[in-house]
């Protein structure tokens, strides 16, 4: 018997409004869901998986999208024309939302009991007591420590994967029929990850909801659907049971998506990154200068708080962290958030403020201004996570490529703009490109952008600052492999801060683990990704999704 | 060029850029195009009751209280006006952004002085403020437009103190600190580009208050001296005939409006074309 379908969307079409008329984003999409499914929604940015959420929730924004055609039915009921106010109470009745952002989707300014009460009173009609009761028992659901406390709190005193419990919580307070989770553990950590997505499973079995989870993590998709929808530019490019999917993909892209997926343990059994050209990799340099060593460095925030009596001494961000990098070899520098890496990575340029030692090609930059600064900055360059957020918008690629050229006083007009030219011919962009601005390019392209930036002073280490984790898999692996080819051919030494155990394992030489600003595990990749001493080590790799949903370790 | 070419295609920014550029000529060219000397009370400009005339053949926008014709005033005041709301105007946009811009990114004991200064500046009676310099200095049109660019340059600085320090912490500028840029690089290159839009907005919206300012002022006798006219006290000298002779205040009240609003339009235009992230944009 085939089970009947909680919700089921048929040759849905979705128009959005632009200066140039109307344009369709999401293309006949039909999917159905039956009881007690996870279906997991998978796609890069812009393949429409999110606005197929929200038009399921009702929740287009009206100005500027609008359903064109088809239907969306919930148990036989059609919403796609329901009247706002009936379809208030099915969103968060029948069907619930979770959010990516677990901080930006609460309200900061509400107390945690009074945010579960009020989607509680709202559509169950419980008062007082009981509804309190409920969000008692909700918090208790979702494995909250010290529920009853945390009635009281609000969203700034809690962590991130306890935001996102709270977030679930509410969602299934009313016992919806579909939960929707849009990204739901996209800015949690990996272990936290873990955690929530183990508690969206368990939660599904005892509410027996169906699940539409949105991800662009094909390992979060391995190990949490039954079946899968990828999708591409509005459309569904394949549909079907997870396990045959993911093992004999029928659609080119589907195949290129997952061959981009990185997978730890791909690289197990060999000592360097991939090479990417033919030439045979160097000797061992065990005689070389490193070319960034860094002796117990120390970072605080802030001054001393309190007065006079009682004085608190700042807060510790990094302790005691020491490191080197051999010229052309890579540190991979992983930890979760709040872990001190990216702390780290900004005191070695002389950034921030800190205490210890840092040598950069021989110089020791502790205590330097400003202005000493500058000789040095010339061989340490940086690149940001964001790279839209890291150039100037109101400056042409060309010019923000040149200026480091500027800075430092180097070549003349003529000779910048052939700079400029090969270098975007060297990060594989079009020369021509100079004179556009960043937001008429693509995050990876930006992402280039930043690159050719960072070798215009032609450096000897660059500190990349979670460089990749903004982008896209497929675009992702073009800009690592780019990074390779670079440290190829020009000898870079990168110290390449992540918190993807898998793209620390393929481009490093060296692995440092970070946690609450110490460094619990040094060593060559092979020794730390194979034999990881430390548990906490050993608790991030056995965290990460694997993408293949016949090795299920999360669920 | 570019910029030019832009906007004579919006229409509203180019109905704007007409009528600022009509009313700097009619200023630039008021002796050769006013009728009658602005200041000579005309034996024939006053009814036989002594009311002013209405608008008419002889006089085309009437005369004023004594019997002066308004149209010349208006033009010789359009001298006074505008060196009030551009020139005062300007300064104060350039105080409050200088101000502004080095208290945001400097912070510290520094920052902190400079916005507690404009801080008290904020406190005081704008108003009393400038009788007391008035009072100081011997009024004459450069001390009133230097009095009205000391009293109104504090909002600007408030706000862009504001932007600034949320610009500070952008990625973009550590980038840059990144590349080793000096302060003054990241200073003017990278942090008053992005206040631009800002000091346009201000600017523009200023004018008509400074214009004001500068009636109130010489309406309290601290400001222009009679009878040298400017928009405001013409305005500021007949309102109390405004029933017998409405066009002595309705005029000038609609010159006023109508090169305010050209101003806005223009800087309006002119801050979505300076702006290259909205370019390739509808």
């Amino acid at each position: 018997m085939i089970p009947a379908s909680v919700l089921a969307v048929d040759k849905l079409c979705v128009d959005a409004r632009t200066p140039e008329g109307l344009r369709r984003v999401i293309d006949d999409v039909s999917f159905s869901l039956t009881a007690g499914e996870t279906l997991c929604i998978a796609g890069e940015s812009g393949s429409g998986k999110s606005v197929t959420s929200l038009a399921i929730m009702g929740l287009l924004p009206k100005t500027s999208l609008q359903i064109a055609s088809g239907s969306i039915a919930l148990e036989g009921r059609e919403l796609s024309r329901l009247p706002n106010r009936a379809m208030r109470s099915v969103r968060g009745g029948d069907i619930a939302m979770v959010f990516q952002e677990p901080m930006t989707s609460l309200n900061p300014v509400m107390s945690i009991g009074a945010q579960l009460t009020e989607a509680i009173r709202e559509h169950q009609g419980s008062e007082g007591k009981s509804a309190d009761a409920t969000a008692l028992r909700m918090l208790d659901a979702v494995h909250m420590s010290e529920p009853a406390k945390r009635l009281k709190q609000y969203p700034h005193e809690l962590s991130g994967g306890m935001r996102q419990r709270v977030m679930i919580a509410m969602a299934l307070s009313c016992r919806p029929k579909v939960l929707i989770a849009d990204e739901p553990t996209t800015a949690l950590d990996v272990t936290v990850q873990a955690q929530i997505l183990r508690l969206i499973n368990e939660l599904k079995r005892e509410f027996g909801a169906s699940v539409v989870l949105i991800t662009h993590d094909m390992g979060v998709v391995a190990q949490m659907a039954d079946r899968v929808i990828i999708m591409q530019s509005g459309r569904i490019i394949e549909q079907g049971e997870a396990v045959p999917l993911f093992g004999a993909p029928r659609e080119r892209y589907t195949r290129e998506l997952l061959a981009a997926v990185p997978r730890l343990g791909s690289c197990s059994g060999t000592e360097g990154p991939p090479r990417k050209g033919a030439q045979p990799a160097q000797p061992p340099a065990a005689d070389r200068q490193p070319v960034l060593t860094v002796q117990k460095l120390d970072v605080t925030y802030g001054k001393a708080t309190g007065w006079l009596f009682g004085k608190t001494p700042p807060l510790p961000v990094v302790s005691d962290v020491s490191f080197e990098i051999l010229p052309g070899q890579t540190l991979g520098l992983v930890g979760e958030s709040g872990s001190g890496k990216s702390t780290t990575g900004k005191a070695v340029l002389g950034l921030l403020p800190f205490k210890g030692n840092v040598v950069i090609d021989n110089r020791n930059i502790a205590g330097l201004s400003q202005r000493q600064m500058r000789p040095v900055r010339r061989c340490a360059q940086m690149i940001f996570q964001d790279p839209y957020a890291s150039l100037d918008p109101r400056m042409a690629v060309g010019a923000a490529i040149a200026e480091p050229l500027v800075i430092h006083g180097l070549a003349n007009k003529g000779e910048r703009e052939d700079r400029v030219a090969d270098l975007l011919r060297r990060v594989g962009l079009a020369p021509d490109s100079a004179s556009r601005y960043p937001h008429e390019f693509s995050g990876g392209q930006r992402q280039r952008i930043c690159i050719a930036r960072a070798l215009a002073l032609g450096p000897k280490l660059i500190v990349a600052d979670e460089s990749v984790a903004a982008l896209d898999v497929s675009v992702r692996a073009h800009v690592l492999d780019l990074m390779l080819e670079l440290q190829e051919t020009m000898g870079l030494a990168y110290l390449l801060i992540s918190h993807d155990m898998a793209v620390i394992e393929q481009m490093s030489h060296n692995v440092a683990v970070m946690r609450s600003g110490r460094i619990v595990e040094m060593g060559s990749r092979r020794s730390v990704f194979e034999t990881p001493r430390n548990a906490y080590t050993q608790a991030l790799i056995e965290a990460v999704p694997v993408p293949d949903p016949r090795r299920r370790h999360l669920v | 060029m570019r910029v030019l070419k832009t906007m004579i295609r919006q229409p509203s920014a180019l109905f704007g850029l007409f009528i600022v550029v009509l009313v700097m000529g009619l200023a630039i060219a008021a002796p050769l195009i006013a009728p009658y000397s602005p200041n000579e009370q005309m034996f024939d400009g006053l009814t036989l009751e002594g009311a002013p005339m209405p608008p008419g053949a002889q006089f085309l926008l009437g005369t004023d209280t004594l019997g002066r014709d308004l149209l010349s005033r208006l033009l010789y005041g359009a001298r006074t006006s505008l060196v009030i709301g551009l020139v005062a105007n300007g300064i104060a946009v350039s105080i409050g952004l200088l101000i502004g811009i080095l208290a945001g990114y400097v912070r510290g004991l520094f920052g902190n002085l400079l916005m507690r200064f404009t801080d008290l500046m904020m406190a005081f009676p704008a108003l009393l403020l400038a009788i007391v310099l008035a009072a100081l200095l011997r009024p004459s049109l450069w001390i009133v437009a230097m009095v009205i660019a000391l009293v109104n340059w504090v909002q600007v600085a408030r706000i862009v103190y504001t932007e600034t320090r949320g610009l500070v912490e952008r990625d973009f500028i550590l980038a840059e600190r990144a590349l080793g840029a000096g302060h003054l690089r990241i200073l003017f290159h990278h942090i008053l580009p992005h206040l631009m839009p800002t000091a346009i907005v201000w600017g523009t919206l200023g004018i008509a208050t400074t214009v004001l300012l500068e009636a109130t002022l010489s309406f309290l006798g601290i400001g222009v001296q009679p009878p040298q006219p400017s928009w405001g006290n013409i305005i500021f000298e007949s309102q109390s005939y405004f029933q017998a002779a409405p066009w002595l205040v309705f005029i000038p009240g609609a010159v006023i409006l109508l090169t305010a609003l050209s101003f806005n339009l223009v800087g309006d235009a002119l801050r979505d074309i300076l702006d290259p992230t909205q370019r390739g944009r509808g």
